[in-house]
């Protein structure tokens, strides 16, 4: 996957994940955890596990601050896929 | 003689039925013979009947909040929004929100979401790292008043009341009960059900030979007919708000019906056939602390489900308090029109009689065209509505299985 395809697919699971947020003017450098809540953010994290087969292990929760950190920590694992 | 801070009244109405979203909705329904049970389709037992409710669930809710809750939840929510509504109740203005409790009687609650997190999970090979966060949540047994707090900010307690088939008349009684003790200043009380949405309670009811069938399934659910063979399962909600009549009077609320005595007690006898001699004792607790006869009785709505046996020992049971000296007293049954709503039935069927109190008809029982002879009770109000006159008093039945009975009477409103 490119980083492009990554950040799409990150948008359209927070999309799921909360359908009431406009995600369409999300910025690649904005919080992303701040717009979640904590059980949002497991939702990304099972999504991710459920999608990909990315295990995302709690001491790396911190990697996904931002759509752009997301992309960064995900990039490596997807871009054989 | 009372005074006004120890009466409780009824001054709002929330519900949705397998026919109907309001309480004027399913009054006519019930008054023009209108079933809400339709054919069903539920994963692995497979072709069926149901009664289902069709709310619009984002009136109240927002798109998040339907995902991460209960369908139990939802009802909930819907329920008490509308009830709220109903009762002209403004928050905050009227009733600080620490002050308001919320008491919903629940069948089962779990079910659902657990049969739905092991299907899930069934796609990954069973292997747990896939099960949802959101499961606790979603099962604890407070999870529908729960939700309902979370929706409207109420700070005040919540809690559901495991009370099998008879939660809905606990509801309420625990309602009354919490204004009463002074815990809180309003109650948003009733019961809830979610029962369609689980296969098990279907496949149960199955393989104990008691799931209702029949072609028409407007016809399925058919107490005290002779073809009656089962239970039809329905999902639904009513929840009613409960007030001092002092502070009732003083914000100047529509009053429906004054709570006017209650019982429940246990059968201790069978796991699930039912006892009609606590049964008897359980209506006749409720009238005497009723302050009333069995002749101040005017309407008895039955909780009789469809069953063989069932209906016949409630018949037994009502025969026992109510002789032939009480010859104003009309008995009715609602589950004939929407099935068998599980935790909210007592709630529904009581709340479906209230109007009864202004317009004096009794809705009937449906689908009787052969009356089983062992069910022939005097006041039996069949199939077509009955123009009774005037309605002073309302018993309503819930019993459930482990042997809980509950009875609420409900009476007029007079000032």
């Amino acid at each position: 996957m490119t980083r492009k395809e990554i950040f799409d697919a990150l948008i359209e699971i927070v999309t799921e994940i909360n359908p009431d947020e406009d995600w369409s003017t999300l910025t690649a450098d904005e919080s992303l955890r701040g717009k979640l809540e904590s059980m949002d953010f497991l939702d990304v994290v099972m999504e991710i596990r459920k999608r990909y087969g990315i295990e995302v292990p709690e001491a790396d929760y911190g990697k996904l601050g931002t759509m752009n950190s997301c992309v960064d920590y995900l990039f490596p694992k997807l871009s054989v896929k | 003689m009372k005074s006004d801070r120890e009466r409780v009244v009824i001054t709002g109405v929330g519900l949705t039925a397998p026919n109907g979203n309001s309480l004027s909705e399913f009054r006519s329904n019930l008054l023009n013979g209108v079933s809400g049970v339709v054919p069903y389709s539920v994963r692995y037992f497979g072709e069926t009947i149901a009664g289902l409710c069709n709310f619009e669930a984002t009136r109240y809710q927002k798109r998040k909040e339907l995902r991460v809750g209960t369908h139990a939840g939802s009802i909930s929510i819907y329920c008490v929004n509308e009830a709220i509504a109903d009762a002209g109740l403004q928050l905050d203005q009227d009733y600080a929100r620490n002050r308001v409790g919320v008491f919903i009687g629940i069948t089962e609650h779990g079910n659902v979401e657990t049969e739905n997190e092991i299907y899930e999970l069934s796609k990954y090979d069973y292997q747990t790292k896939y099960w949802s966060h959101y499961h606790n949540p979603r099962t604890v047994a407070n999870n529908p008043a729960g939700e309902v707090t979370l929706n409207l900010s109420l700070t005040g307690p919540h809690f559901t009341l495991g009370a099998a088939c008879a939660a809905g008349n606990l509801g309420i009684v625990t309602g009354v009960q919490q204004v009463l003790l002074g815990e809180v200043d309003v109650a948003f009380a009733g019961g809830v059900s979610e029962s369609p949405q689980t296969f098990g309670i279907f496949a149960a009811f199955a393989s104990q030979t008691a799931l209702a069938s029949h072609e028409d399934p407007a016809k399925a659910s058919r107490p005290f007919d002779m073809a009656r063979n089962g239970i039809v399962v329905s999902e639904g909600g009513a929840i009613v708000v409960l007030e001092r009549l002092d502070k009732a009077k003083a914000r100047g609320a529509k009053i429906y019906g004054e709570i006017a005595g209650w019982c429940y007690n246990s059968d201790a006898s069978d796991m699930v056939l039912p006892n009609p001699e606590r049964q008897a004792e359980c209506m006749k607790i409720a009238i005497q602390r009723a302050e009333m006869t069995p002749r101040d009785i005017d309407l008895i709505n039955t909780h009789a489900t469809g069953t063989p046996m069932g209906d016949v020992r409630e018949c037994q049971a009502i025969a026992a308090v109510f002789d032939q000296t009480c010859d104003h007293t009309f008995v009715n049954n609602t589950k004939s029109f929407i099935g068998h709503c599980m935790g909210a039935a007592g709630a529904l069927e009581l709340v479906g009689n209230l109007p009864a109190f202004d317009d004096g008809i009794v809705h009937p029982t449906i689908n009787v065209d052969e009356l089983d002879p062992r069910c022939e009770l005097p006041g039996l109000v069949l199939n077509q509505p009955r123009e009774a006159g005037k309605i002073n008093a309302i018993l309503n039945n819930s019993f459930g299985m482990m042997g809980i009975n509950c009875v609420l009477i409900v009476k007029r409103f007079e000032a």
